[in-house]
């Protein structure tokens, strides 16, 4: 396995939350032209394993840095915020709120997509509960790239929480998205 | 001086000069394929009928012969029970999906309670395994005759949609033929590898791969020689031979032919429906003749008869774009695979959906087989392609029971393979000694809505209170999308691990004994391949070795590099005297071990390297 002291070093990448996506991919790239099991086809077992192991790492690294949320996580965890990830919850009134209302909506447009209400009409409004979302969760990580970079790991922490929160909800948008492609 | 070693002739050694014998393999559900590459052109092989398409169908003959092939089509009707078709469908089938197919099969399936499904032929019981088996035996011959001797590696296609145990069980049926397989490439993959290397596409295509029996979507993105799947979906039981049905459903109730018929009458009736659905390709109608009944089919019916089945796949397609986050407006072009995307119905659809140019220039039965046939080209090493990467993913998501019956999923579908991912679980009750792991595949909650791939306990966790064990289980998938998991107890460090074999499917001392039972080998001939294939590995590893220790030595001792060096030459003289391929393997995995943690620094090392390096080109293009 590959002993690199962070993924960031694996492309040879500064530790911060801004990254260039593009230089990314094309480390990302180029090690697999190199570390990919196809290129170890006719090599002994030994090789064949220990290329697979490091193309799987490779992948796993580009993963966690390509999306923002995992790169979020990746960050605090690699200073110490691990553990507490898990147990963060948040004391904040109106995010908690905001939460609620979100939720409520989502589940209305899903009673009525149970109650046969027209395909188009839903579709529409999913789409809009879906941007504010979107824009909720863009603003966010501003706020993440900021408490970051000054330094305010705390306040990092509690964004992250509330990036999770969103990041939860769009998937379960999504699940109805495709929930009513099925029925379309 | 070193005495210099020669071969044995007809000895297969890794001397790279010598080209390897690889070729792609297209195990269809219809039809099979076999295609090499040749003056580094693609090219489908003709059997002995001289056909390019190998019907996917066996014969078990009354003097215990095997008809494959062209051959065994012709006893279709006179000997139903023993001539087996579509087999593909189930491959890798636990026994509720046979049970749900039972009734529609037209042979006799015996359902036995934790044991493979087989099917009933004067041959005894055979399972899908071998009869896959004998295709691939009858298709490789194609390439035996072509090269003049036996292959040396197979790239096999499998629809993107198979879940581990359709590919493990193509696998099995591969090595049960005598099959080294190269690598299990994704069909649709293996078709936007035909078209993508004739041009340097460049941009986001679609591959729709709708064949006999399984439908694929695939949408990837291709930039300068690296082929990335984004997502993938289907599904592996809909395809040319549904349709068929239909018609042939329309065509019994038509004439009056009732559900309880003889096996020949019922194939009667599917070559019938078949034939109108390839008329009605070109014909606005057609008109069909059976046991005294003549009517006429029009395309707009068949359509109407279809049309949910069609709007099924377009949905799946949807779906795909979304997990690949991508518009249709994106997609530069699709690419029309398998026989069915002929229909006109769904070339229209397929327009509609995608609104951008459809591409079926390359003949849609052959572009998998051309493009496995590049694959192995590629990774038999007889091309110098450093450019060309597949970054292919998991088509089904990997999970693992947890409390109450629900799944928790480890590895999401469409993530790039290979991967490897980990996550830890403690114990449930006080004492616990035993933990057992389910492991599943599939995107619904419940472990019962998902299929099932293995089953085992780590045993031996030393008595605990209930939370305080920490079993790491880790989920390995490799490039050919096959799973193997692991679990380790952490404080303990009691370790269990299995490669993942369906239940239902065949141990690996199965497939030996059957090998061994095989009348096509002798017992000498299966003894003298195994050591070949161990001598080529120890070559291998030598080879391996010896480059490493020569370009590497600066990160080992004065001492690590002596015994390493002593390994390789005491490797070299037992692998030249060695007869017994067990104790051959036995010496690899010895010396394979003593050289991991070198091998591991190298690599680390070479990683190191590659970043400086391009570190350095961008500088110098910057």
């Amino acid at each position: 396995m590959i002993n690199s002291k962070s993924y960031f070093a694996i492309f040879s990448l500064e530790i911060d939350w801004n990254i260039d996506l593009l230089l990314l991919r094309s480390r990302y790239l180029n090690l697999q032209k190199q570390f990919h099991p196809d290129k170890f086809s006719m090599k002994s077992t030994l090789e064949k394993r220990l290329a697979m192991q490091t193309a799987s790492v490779i992948n796993d690294a580009y993963d966690t840095l390509a999306s923002p949320l995992k790169r979020a996580q990746y960050l605090l965890d690699l200073r110490g915020y691990g553990t507490q990830q898990e147990k963060y919850t948040s004391s904040d009134g109106l995010f908690l709120m905001e939460q609620i209302e979100l939720r409520e909506e989502l589940e209305m447009i899903e009673d009525q997509n149970q109650n046969q209400n027209p395909y188009q009409d839903l579709s529409k409004r999913l789409g809009s509960l879906s941007t504010k979302i979107r824009h909720r969760y863009e603003s966010l990580l501003n706020d993440f790239s900021e408490s970051y970079a000054k330094g305010l790991l705390d306040n990092a922490l509690s964004v992250l929480a509330k990036m999770q929160f969103f990041a939860k909800l769009l998937d379960q948008v999504e699940d109805l998205e495709s929930r009513l492609i099925i029925c379309d | 001086m070193a005495l210099m070693q020669i071969a044995e002739p007809g000895v297969f050694t890794s001397d790279r000069r010598q080209p390897m014998r690889a070729v792609g393999i297209d195990l269809g559900t219809t039809n099979s394929l076999i295609a090499i590459v040749e003056d580094g052109a693609p090219k489908v092989l003709s059997d002995s009928n001289g056909g390019f398409l190998i019907p996917s169908v066996v014969h078990y003959e009354k003097d215990g012969d095997v008809l494959v092939g062209a051959n065994a089509q012709l006893k279709v009707l006179t000997d139903p029970l023993n001539t087996l078709s579509s087999i593909k469908r189930l491959l890798g089938r636990g026994i509720t999906d046979m049970a749900r197919l039972g009734d529609k099969l037209p042979y006799e399936v015996e359902l036995r309670e934790g044991g493979m499904p087989t099917i009933l032929t004067r041959f005894g019981p055979v399972s899908p395994v071998q009869v896959s088996s004998e295709i691939l035996r009858c298709v490789a011959s194609a390439g035996k005759s072509y090269f003049g001797s036996e292959i040396d590696g197979a790239v096999i296609t499998v629809p993107a949609y198979f879940d581990d145990s359709q590919r493990q069980a193509t696998k099995d049926a591969a090595t049960l033929a005598g099959i080294k397989v190269l690598r299990l490439l994704n069909e649709p993959t293996a078709a936007a590898i035909a078209y993508g290397l004739n041009e340097s596409e460049e941009g986001i295509i679609a591959v729709y791969d709708l064949g006999g029996g399984t439908f694929d979507i695939s949408v990837l993105r291709l930039t300068k020689g690296v082929f990335e799947v984004l997502a993938t979906g289907g599904n592996s039981a809909l395809g040319g031979d549904d349709f068929d049905r239909v018609i042939a459903d329309w065509l019994c109730e038509q004439a009056g032919i009732g559900p309880s018929i003889d096996p020949s009458t019922q194939r009667l009736v599917m070559n019938i429906a078949r034939s109108a659905k390839e008329d009605l390709t070109r014909a606005e109608c057609t008109s069909i003749t059976t046991s005294g009944w003549r009517g006429v089919l029009s395309r707009e019916h068949f359509n109407k008869m279809i049309d949910s089945l069609i709007s099924e796949t377009m949905q799946t397609c949807k779906l795909v774009m979304r997990d690949a986050n991508i518009k249709s407006n994106q997609i530069k072009e699709v690419v029309l695979v398998g026989g069915s995307t002929r229909i006109p119905l769904v070339r229209e659809k397929v327009n509609d959906l995608f609104g951008c140019k459809a591409r079926s220039e390359l003949d849609p039965d052959q572009v998998v087989a051309l493009g496995a046939a590049i694959q192995a080209n590629n990774l038999a090493g007889n091309r110098q392609s450093e450019e060309m990467l597949l970054l292919d993913v998991l088509p089904l998501s990997l999970g693992i029971e947890t409390m109450g019956g629900l799944t928790e999923k480890i590895i999401p579908r469409n993530t790039t393979i290979p991967v490897s991912k980990s996550q830890e679980f403690t114990t449930f009750k006080d004492g616990q000694t035993a933990m057992t792991i389910h492991i599943v595949q599939g995107e619904r909650e419940l472990v019962s809505d998902c299929r099932s791939l293995a089953r085992f306990d780590l045993r031996n966790i030393p008595p605990m209170v209930a939370g305080s064990a920490k079993v790491l289980v880790t989920y390995q998938v490799d490039a050919d999308g096959l799973l193997n998991v692991s679990a380790m107890e952490k404080t303990s460090q009691v370790v269990s691990q299995i490669e993942v074999k369906p239940s239902y499917g065949l141990e690996e001392n199965e497939i030996l004994r059957m090998l061994d039972d095989s009348i096509r080998y002798s017992k000498n001939d299966i003894l003298i391949r195994n050591l070949r294939e161990q001598q080529v590995e120890a070559d291998r590893l030598i080879e391996d070795l010896t480059s490493a220790l020569d370009r590497d030595s600066d990160i080992l001792t004065e001492n690590e590099l002596l015994s390493l060096q002593k390994s390789v030459a005491d490797l070299r003289i037992f692998r030249a005297e060695c007869t017994d391929h067990n104790e051959l393997s036995a010496r690899i995995s010895t010396v394979a071990k003593t050289c991991e943690s070198f091998a591991q620094r190298r690599m680390n090392k070479s990683i190191k390297l590659a970043l400086a390096g391009q570190t350095l080109e961008e500088l110098e293009k910057g």
